[in-house]
């Protein structure tokens, strides 16, 4: 990837991120560690000019589709649509309150550049599968792109959806799989075992890319190859670290689901300033 | 007796169609008119009448397997692509096995989409409770943005077919399995939040939907021959429910009695109940299923054996009107 381009990346994930802490102690709830794994996602997928969304004309049938799929995941997802231009971010400090914009899991017909309401899990792969079907029939050349977490990959709708894609050879769908490693009750491997998920994919019928999702070389080249593969679905499994770029936050599972205090906050837009970037 | 303007819209030939045959077939046709129009189903695409569109428009329609879940929240996805999906499947897995996806992915976000459930209620027979939707209703009815509609007859299932194309938003339709009489003709006219009065009398009010309208139709017959003139309500819109009409028939009878093939609990007879003890309180009689599992055995031995047919209701009707 040339490396402006990267710097702008990871200028943008710095910005996603400061957002979603501060939006977060502003709320006083919500998920922080799950949202700060897919920032680097985030900021290529909305910055890199890979995909066709534009915040000036948001129902444009041509775009492409992003559909947060661990929706808790929202205020990643939130700040970049700010950044990106859909609304005010003004509104990042209305997460969760009544009468928000910003509802404490996405809805589509609140809030700007949300594509599909979610946060009952397993759903939005389904939702994903529904939206490539349709794009086909009217011969968009799309792209749709649904974001998962590995401990969604426990609902077994998450496996209909995966099946589905297959058979009905779905080449303009992505799933990428947020593999933090963590969920609510602990590390994935201890509250259920979804190892080996790449192989559980490929056996599904999709392409399977594994990367490192905080490399925006890897998430370059295996979202450029995703959308170039038309005959099957293609899954990248991103492996991040929960809570990635707060050092009090990575890799410890109480950060799911919890705001930063005030003095948390501090620290943690202070450690998001100081992350060091790889060139 | 049977109400002047009513005779024309009512037929005089001596057929019998299923509710699922006669969408299958009225599907059929609305996918010649809009290419937007695709269907879904689960495997029982023989079953809910849907594979006669599947045959005719191959490449807009989508099985998927015995995935429920799947179906409802990829009809969801089509919705968001300006399609007009219709889901089909039997009652108790569009409803029950799927519970969640019609709730968030459908009925919450408002999207477009047409659920057209077969089978429901114990009329569906031999195959025995764990294929009777009792309960179909009630959880849809629970659902924010979701209309509920239980069609009669065949005519009236063409209609709300068409008013439910028209219409933006999620629907469940209630089909079922076996054959009934053709209460209607094409001059029947449907809409969404309005009832039928079929008949005039001042004694009883009766409220039916689905099929149990035409067992409903005969025991007010009955009891027309016997001196006893009732009110006869046709209320396939099942949410909206016609409050209006309820109250006014209300009013004149004092005495409602409600026949659904559903439990009594969160159906037709709950949405009556809720109007009247809310408006204007007067006592209601629910017939259907006394909040019980179903059973097998052939669909006249358990419409009698759960008691609404046409002696249950005209023994209650009886019974409880004042001497």
């Amino acid at each position: 990837m040339d490396s402006e381009l990267k710097k702008k990346l990871q200028e943008k994930a710095k910005i996603i991120r400061q957002d979603i802490i501060e939006m977060l102690c502003e709320a006083g709830s919500g998920h922080p560690g799950g949202s700060l794994s897919i920032a680097d996602v985030f900021s290529y997928l909305y910055f890199s000019g890979i995909l066709n969304i534009n915040p000036d004309n948001p129902s444009d049938k041509y775009r492409d589709r992003v559909v947060l799929s661990k929706g808790h995941a929202c205020p990643v997802l939130y700040a970049t649509l700010a950044e990106k231009g859909f609304f005010d971010k003004s509104h990042l400090k209305t997460l969760r309150k009544y009468g928000s914009i910003l509802q404490g899991h996405p809805d589509m017909n609140k809030t700007p550049g949300v594509e599909m309401t979610t946060g009952s899990l397993g759903q939005g792969l389904s939702c994903s599968v529904g939206m490539a079907l349709g794009a086909r029939l009217d011969d968009l050349n799309i792209n749709i792109i649904a974001i998962l977490g590995d401990g969604e990959c426990a609902e077994g709708q998450v496996w209909e959806a995966a099946m589905s894609a297959s058979h009905y050879k779905l080449g303009n769908l992505v799933a990428i799989v947020d593999k933090n490693g963590l969920q609510i009750d602990g590390f994935t491997k201890d509250v259920m075992n979804s190892e080996p998920l790449a192989d559980k994919w490929r056996s599904f019928g999709w392409e399977v890319f594994e990367i490192d999702g905080h490399d925006f070389d890897e998430i370059d080249y295996s979202i450029k190859s995703a959308l170039s593969i038309k005959d099957k679905p293609v899954c990248i499994i991103a492996n991040t670290i929960k809570g990635r770029g707060v050092s009090f936050m990575e890799n410890v599972c109480d950060w799911h689901g919890k705001a930063p205090s005030e003095e948390e906050k501090e620290k943690a837009l202070c450690d998001i300033c100081n992350l060091k970037l790889e060139d | 007796m049977i109400k002047q303007d009513i005779k024309k819209i009512l037929s005089s030939e001596d057929e019998k169609i299923s509710t699922r045959e006669a969408y299958g077939r009225k599907l059929a046709e609305l996918g010649e008119i809009d290419k937007n129009i695709v269907v879904l189903d689960c495997d029982l695409s023989k079953s809910t009448r849907t594979a006669i569109f599947a045959k005719k428009f191959p490449e807009r329609f989508f099985n998927f397997g015995l995935a429920e879940a799947n179906m409802m929240s990829a009809a969801a996805g089509l919705a968001t692509m300006g399609k007009i999906p219709f889901a089909s499947t039997f009652g108790v897995f569009a409803t029950k096995r799927a519970c969640d996806q019609v709730s968030i992915s459908i009925a919450y976000p408002r999207l477009n989409v047409k659920i057209c459930a077969t089978h429901t209620g114990i009329s569906v027979g031999e195959d025995g409770a764990t294929h009777q939707a009792i309960e179909d209703a009630a959880i849809m009815r629970s659902f924010p943005n979701m209309i509920v509609i239980s069609p009669a007859d065949g005519t009236e299932t063409r209609k709300v077919i068409d008013e439910i194309y028209k219409y933006n938003g999620p629907c469940y339709i209630r089909l079922c399995r076996g054959n009934s009489p053709v209460l209607f003709n094409d001059n029947y006219e449907f809409k969404i939040g309005r009832g039928v009065k079929i008949m005039d009398g001042d004694k009883a009010t009766l409220i039916s939907a689905g099929f149990t309208t035409s067992i409903t139709l005969e025991a007010a017959k009955t009891l027309e021959e016997e001196g006893i003139e009732v009110d006869m309500i046709n209320m396939a819109s099942i949410k909206p429910v016609d409050s209006e009409m309820i109250i006014e028939s209300a009013k004149k009878t004092g005495l409602v009695i409600t026949v659904e093939d559903h439990n009594v609990i969160g159906g037709l007879g709950s949405a009556v109940c809720e109007v009247l003890s809310e408006k204007y309180p007067v006592r209601v009689i629910r017939l259907g299923v006394q909040d019980k599992f179903g059973s097998s055995g052939s669909p006249a031995e358990l419409i009698k054996a759960y008691g609404f047919d046409k002696d249950s209701i005209v023994k209650t009707v009886r019974e409880n009107i004042p001497a």
